[in-house]
């Protein structure tokens, strides 16, 4: 073995590798946001707006509810109100993630594939896996503008009060549901090695669907007492990691009694462990797919196909 | 005129092209009716819910946010129409200086571009109109009297949408590759301040002065006006219906002379900074 391949095989030398490969992937995400202070703009701001539209529908509801409703009543609806629109905000904080894990990983190798880059990544001596934790690390810090935002958006505007009884646990949630969220985006990132614009075309399509079935606007569990259908479509949209977590997170920060404590799927420490699954699964199966899908993709001549 | 009307028949043409070929067309039909169904869907549990945790059914309000989010379909595509034909012309399939430079009207091609989406969320508005008369008990009516009056608002709407997104499309032209957040922003504007989900009135002073701003307040208005049987407190009562068409009418023609406006200084920018022809691929 010559020097430079027992030196390419060392361990500490790799890691050190594929370390710089995730900073140097980061990087321009993050310096990336700095240079174009529009995007922060239609990132951060515009965005709220849709989150006040559904803000203002609960509020139009209860507001014809209370109408003719006693004081007693009146009170529930208000109180039930403001749990409501706290679900919003939390969703729409969610909904951020969401949108960088469909546009910004999974979609990212199509986008590169497109513009030439694809075949660079490639031949580059660092693990693919390392390229696309660059680019969560990366997302994460882009995104969390926009969710913080929001989240001070529906403290400030929409007078949200959070109770958080068990920081610690609203922490450990809150990574762990984004660990699972970035592993499922980079699983999908390995079927556009493979895939042109249908997948794409997936991306779009798992937006309003996949806000629906995991709840980014209602409790999740409204869909589960629903029953019949609206279980099935729960338990799909819960293997998406952001709807147990959000669940658990809306527990965690209105209170196991918020809408009645009828409207919850699971005891947030259950659904801690169930993202931790997630998560494990998600970055294994990322791995795995990442490696078959290239080689799949090698073999069929599609991944530095362009426009397909 | 017939080199317009050529160029947007090819763009529109172009535009289906691009937005169906990757599949089957039945594939492609069910992917145009998830998205609009699955939107509608998000508010009908929102309903639900609230109606559950209360205890109070208020159909009415069900009704009015639900023919408000069906003709929404129309915004949301139109805009994301006419926002990513510059980005994805410029940056996906770098074409954009083979179009531009070719001897047609880049606005029309646009414009051509934007249509085909239109002609795609006709199928998601009429699936999600139909799915709620027929499954959710949507209390709707259509009497063969107001269609005349319906086809004249719908034609008018579209068009102010086509101006709208032009006029806010210009601004593409000076931007990185992010059209995609512009579209899911901007439709949020609307979202709020026209009335599509609840009345202007529950909105604060300021933000119901907003709303009667923007032409297509006036567009969902008369709409609802004609689809559902029942009148609702949105801020607009004081006006007939053809006072309202009027409106609409009048702020076609001044959104249509600015979004020409705006595009020719859009380009001009662009030109003179030098990023008509850019790519970023951060």
């Amino acid at each position: 073995m010559n020097e430079v391949s027992a030196r390419r095989s060392d361990l500490a030398f790799r890691i050190a590798l594929n370390l710089r490969s995730i900073r140097g992937r980061a990087y321009p995400r993050i310096i990336g946001a700095n240079r174009e202070p529009s995007w922060i703009f239609f990132e951060a701001v515009l965005p709220l707006l849709t989150i006040a539209a559904y803000v203002f529908i609960y509020r139009a509801i209860a507001a014809n509810q209370i109408v003719n409703a006693n004081a007693e009543t009146a009170a529930r609806i208000l109180a039930n109100t403001n749990a409501l629109v706290a679900s919003v905000v939390l969703g729409g904080a969610m909904v951020a993630f969401w949108l960088n894990v469909l546009w910004s990983m999974a979609s990212q190798l199509y986008w590169e594939k497109e513009i030439g880059n694809l075949q660079l990544y490639m031949m580059a001596p660092m693990n693919r896996m390392a390229l696309l934790g660059g680019m969560a690390i990366g997302g994460v810090f882009m995104t969390s503008v926009r969710a913080i935002s929001t989240l001070v958006a529906g403290v400030l505007v929409f007078g949200v009060v959070f109770q958080v009884a068990d920081p610690l646990m609203l922490l450990a949630v809150f990574f762990v549901t984004l660990v699972a969220l970035y592993g499922l985006g980079m699983f999908f990132a390995s079927l556009y090695l493979l895939w042109g614009r249908e997948a794409w075309n997936v991306s779009a399509l798992l937006e309003e669907p996949i806000f629906f079935s995991s709840g980014f606007y209602f409790p999740l569990g409204g869909l589960f007492n629903y029953g019949g259908w609206g279980s099935v479509v729960g338990i799909v949209g819960s293997i998406i990691p952001a709807g147990l977590g959000l669940d658990a997170l809306r527990q965690l920060t209105l209170g196991q009694t918020a809408f009645g404590g009828k409207f919850w799927v699971l005891s947030a420490p259950v659904e801690l462990e169930i993202l931790l699954v997630l998560a494990i699964g998600f970055l294994v199966l990322a791995r795995y797919a990442l490696a078959y899908l290239e080689l799949l993709a090698k073999r069929e001549g599609k991944l530095t196909s362009r426009h397909q | 005129m017939s080199t317009y009307w050529r160029t947007f028949k090819t763009a529109a043409w172009l535009g289906w092209e691009m937005d169906s070929n990757w599949t089957e067309p039945w594939l492609f039909l069910i992917y145009s009716i998830i998205k609009p169904v699955a939107g509608a869907f998000i508010l009908v549990f929102m309903y639900v819910v609230i109606w559950s945790i209360n205890g109070i059914a208020d159909p009415q309000s069900f009704a009015f946010l639900y023919v408000g989010n069906a003709f929404f379909i129309f915004v949301g595509s139109t805009l994301f129409g006419t926002f990513q034909v510059i980005q994805s012309d410029r940056e996906w399939y770098q074409t954009l200086r083979y179009v531009y430079i070719s001897p047609i009207s880049y606005y029309v091609y646009i414009l051509g571009r934007a249509f085909s989406k239109i002609l795609v969320s006709i199928f998601g508005v009429l699936i999600t109109l139909g799915f709620g008369f027929f499954f959710l008990h949507v209390d709707m009516r259509f009497t063969p009297d107001r269609i005349p009056l319906f086809i004249v608002s719908l034609a008018l709407g579209l068009f102010v949408l086509l101006a709208i997104g032009i006029t806010l499309g210009a601004a593409t032209f000076l931007m990185a590759r992010h059209s995609q957040t512009l579209a899911e922003a901007v439709p949020g504007v609307f979202y709020v301040f026209c009335g599509v989900l609840f009345p202007l009135t529950i909105l604060p002073s300021w933000g119901q002065s907003i709303g009667t701003a923007i032409p297509l307040t006036y567009w969902f208005e008369i709409t609802r006006r004609i689809l559902l049987p029942f009148q609702y407190n949105t801020g607009l009562a004081a006006f007939g219906d053809w006072e309202i068409l009027a409106f609409l009418l009048i702020s076609t023609f001044v959104f249509f002379g600015l979004s020409l406006g705006v595009f020719r200084l859009g380009e001009y920018l662009a030109r003179k900074a030098g990023k008509l022809d850019m790519t970023t691929s951060y």
